[in-house]
């Protein structure tokens, strides 16, 4: 099938299945994750964190680089409510985490349809 | 599941120069193989996947599991945008909330990107070629690699652990407990993964990469009037 076929086809289906729809419903539940669920969740130590202080593999641990950013630890320093202060992070979290692959994605898909303008050096001579 | 800084030390085996090979595979994977519909979905499963790795669940005594999202990813998007939207996910988390160590950034997309979306997406398919060519199939794969990848991810950390690890402890003894939890940890990852590519087919069965070759032609009419 040639590629201007299908994609031509792939934007007739996006728009005649109300995408939008979708999207509004992924960001309800994105929404009630992090500002519902996300404050709730356990804050017992993760798999390798437990095994870690369990067995001493982490006695070579050196603080995060950045861990004193405003959003460290999914918190943001200065809210003391643990709800907001998590339901705030887990969102800014989540519009950034889409706008970088979302981002992405797009130059991905762009290299792909103009190949000879980007990979030229890539290529063996 | 995210290394922190100073765990695992070692030329080679970890830091920024170690993010670049994986990072630029996934990319240059993703650039081949992705369709122009599917940038808003990637993203979509990128922030997904953040909002669920916050959500961590109790396992056993005093521990707790999330999940990775590997496989989920994968399926939904195919295993080369997955494996790139999980990494999007862990560069997040590394930059911005102090979650895994930067010197450990390239370990962490080994383990919960490549190992998921990758290794964990071969498994989908094996899976899916012994099931029913069915949506019921297409879920029950979802879930059984995406239960698998955990384990699979600890595994590939007894690696790295035998390979830099700092501690003084045998790798036996970790071996045991990383796998150990993670059986469990994958328990949830799976019973996740399985309840939301079963939402998203109930939903939206043209969006699921690893459901599109039961996808009714819903396009076709329209399509061939527009190629012609």
């Amino acid at each position: 099938m040639n590629p201007e076929f299908s994609t031509a086809a792939a934007t007739v289906t996006v728009r005649r299945r109300h995408g939008g729809w979708f999207v509004a419903g992924v960001a309800a539940i994105v929404t009630v994750m992090v500002f519902v669920v996300a404050p709730r969740a356990s804050s017992a130590p993760d798999g390798l964190e437990k095994v870690a202080a369990d067995t001493g593999i982490d006695r070579g641990e050196r603080a995060h680089a950045l861990g004193d950013g405003p959003l460290a630890d999914y918190a943001v320093s200065g809210i003391d409510d643990t709800t907001w202060s998590t339901g705030l992070a887990g969102a800014a979290g989540v519009v950034v985490t889409m706008a970088a692959a979302t981002g992405l994605a797009w130059v991905a898909v762009r290299r792909r349809r103009s190949p000879s303008s980007v990979t030229d050096a890539a290529r063996p001579a | 599941m995210h290394i922190p800084d100073g765990f695992i030390d070692g030329p080679d085996v970890t830091g920024a120069g170690a993010v670049a090979p994986p990072a630029s595979a996934s990319a240059s994977g993703a650039a081949t193989t992705l369709d122009e519909r599917q940038v808003p979905m990637i993203g979509l499963t990128a922030s997904f996947v953040f909002a669920a790795q916050m959500l961590n669940f109790p396992v056993a005594a005093g521990t707790s599991g999330h999940l990775l999202g590997g496989v989920l990813a994968a399926v939904l998007v195919g295993p080369w945008a997955g494996a790139m939207a999980v990494s999007v996910v862990l560069l997040v988390q590394g930059l911005l909330f102090a979650d895994g160590g930067l010197s450990a950034l390239g370990l962490n997309v080994v383990n919960m990107a490549l190992v998921g979306a990758l290794a964990g997406y071969g498994i989908f398919r094996l899976l899916r070629a012994v099931l029913p060519r069915t949506h019921a199939g297409v879920v029950t794969s979802a879930g059984i690699a995406a239960a698998l990848a955990p384990v699979l991810a600890s595994i590939v950390f007894c690696v790295e652990y035998a390979l830099g690890g700092n501690g003084a402890v045998g790798l036996g003894r970790v071996a045991a407990s990383m796998i150990g939890v993670h059986v469990l940890i994958g328990i949830g990852e799976g019973v996740i993964t399985a309840m939301t590519v079963s939402a998203v087919i109930a939903t939206r069965p043209d969006l699921v990469h690893g459901a599109r070759d039961l996808a009714a032609p819903v396009v076709a009419p329209d399509a061939v009037a527009v190629a012609r």
